[in-house]
């Protein structure tokens, strides 16, 4: 029963779903926009899953006295602080609260910051490690050379032939080899949700078969 | 060591400063690089340009978080301007958490600047969490998803929002992404409403949409800080996505160098290596 109960629910609300999409009777729509409605709540649990996992984890690194429990401090403190001023806070919703000041001053810049120092490892990469040790990697670094200089003002000043290039590299061996993959990717999901209905595939409930 | 592998040993340090140095250089000595308008980018502006003013309003997704706030705010900026200097009104969401801020932001800061009044001319709905679960119940009641907008003032005393139920009443969607909520507009709107949707996603995700704006499943992409730029002379009012064009400009000249240089290396020190083995053979 513990796991025949899942898996009929499972097909149950996978097949609804699909067959709902044909269906315009009111009472099928009403009961549609309803699963809508519960999935948007269990997806609101799911960031409350994440933020507790986030906290015994390090709860339990600062328990054990682990050698890095100083970040887990960090961690636990801004997560406490921010929901402190998000909830009570008594003006929180408003532009300019604390709850917003601390955000757009703090958590912006850390993240944008930690983004852009990727800049700095992608130069460092195309020095050390982009090779062109086989035509396809040759034909690769020159189409990425291409469209470097095409995305680019100065694609457009050294010659107009270069924005071309990149629009044409863009449109075609770009679009054909992503809608291929798009295409591949669209059909293996299609097989992946109908085995997950049909209880073929059933590794999304744990445990042992 | 001879020169090849002495330029392999290079410390990758040395490498860092001179990007740090060419991006921060062109904000002091402006190039003033003229950026030329795409087709993707022109086909999104006129889409804007199409809607009526005063009338149903532009739904304007902000759905990036601070990681790729440099590439894709520019973008939220401009359209938010296009929009308030047409007089067309603007409903601003998010279907990200991080998101929220962002949009406020940037929604707020443009309103202020160009005398706009919310509730009248533009409101912000806020976030919702679910993203599919959003955007399709939203294209059978809006007010079901967003019973109220950010502020706790219920939908139906917005004055803006009178009359607005679903995608009926909404002639454009624009989503700005960094992950995969670009896409889920075009799954969960476009294709069973028909809902035409366009959008502004990073340089890097950009090709993955070529397929979409091919097949008229986005009306318009706007790609990277070079979409955001182009937006901006389109519009006349030259910000931070051209300004940040002269840095970009470098930094691409500079990392085709490095890719030369680096196989000019490895290869020279690889033959020089051969030699030595068939001499000492």
């Amino acid at each position: 029963m513990r796991r025949q109960i899942p898996l009929a629910l499972c097909f149950i609300a996978g097949l609804f779903m699909a067959v709902q999409y044909f269906i315009p009777h009111p009472a099928v729509q009403n009961t549609y926009e309803l699963l809508l409605s519960w999935l948007q709540t269990l997806l609101a649990f799911a960031f409350l899953l994440g933020t507790v996992s986030l906290i015994r984890m390090h709860f339990h690194k600062i328990r054990n006295r682990a050698d890095d429990r100083a970040f887990s401090w960090v961690t636990l403190i801004g997560l406490v602080g921010m929901i402190g001023l998000g909830f009570f806070h008594p003006q929180h919703q408003l532009p300019g609260s604390p709850f917003n000041l601390m955000f757009l001053n703090v958590q912006v810049p850390i993240e944008a910051t930690m983004f852009s120092l990727l800049a700095f490892y992608i130069a460092s990469a195309a020095f050390r490690a982009f090779r062109a040790r086989t035509l396809e990697a040759t034909l690769l670094l020159i189409a990425a050379c291409i469209v470097m200089l095409g995305r680019v003002p100065i694609g457009d000043l050294i010659h107009e032939s270069i924005p071309a290039a990149t629009q044409w590299i863009l449109n075609v061996p770009n679009l054909a080899a992503k809608r291929g993959v798009m295409i591949g990717v669209g059909l293996g999901m299609m097989a992946t949700a109908l085995k997950i209905m049909l209880g073929i595939e059933r590794a999304w409930m744990g445990g042992s078969d | 060591m001879n020169v090849f592998e002495k330029m392999l040993a290079i410390d990758r340090r040395w490498i860092f400063l001179a990007i740090g140095v060419a991006v921060i250089l062109p904000f002091f000595f402006p190039l003033g690089l003229p950026v030329v308008v795409t087709p993707p980018v022109q086909h999104l502006y006129d889409a804007v340009d199409e809607i009526h003013p005063n009338d149903a309003p532009l739904l304007l997704s902000i759905d990036y978080a601070p990681a790729t706030l440099p590439e894709l705010e520019p973008m939220a900026v401009a359209i938010l301007r296009h929009a308030f200097e047409r007089d067309v009104n603007v409903v601003v969401m998010t279907l990200h958490p991080a998101g929220y801020g962002l949009a406020e932001s940037a929604l707020l800061t443009v309103a202020e600047e160009m005398g706009q009044e919310y509730g009248t001319d533009y409101c912000f709905l806020g976030f919702q969490p679910g993203t599919s679960a959003v955007i399709l119940g939203m294209g059978v009641n809006i007010a079901t998803v967003f019973p109220e907008d950010a502020y706790g003032t219920p939908l139906a005393e917005i004055p803006m929002m009178d009359g607005m139920r679903n995608y009926d009443d909404i002639p454009l969607v624009i989503s700005l992404a960094g992950w995969s909520a670009a896409e889920a507009w075009v799954y969960y709107a476009y294709q069973p409403f028909g809902q035409a949707v366009g959008a502004g996603v990073t340089a890097v995700m950009a090709t993955d949409f070529y397929p979409y704006l091919s097949s008229g499943q986005l009306v318009g992409l706007l790609g990277g800080m070079r979409g955001a730029a182009e937006y901006e002379v389109l519009i006349d009012t030259l910000d931070k996505g051209v300004q940040g064009m002269d840095s970009q400009s470098i930094i691409h000249i500079m990392i085709i160098i490095l890719i030369v240089l680096g196989n000019i290396a490895y290869f020279g020190a690889r033959r020089r290596r051969k030699l030595e083995e068939t001499e000492a053979a």
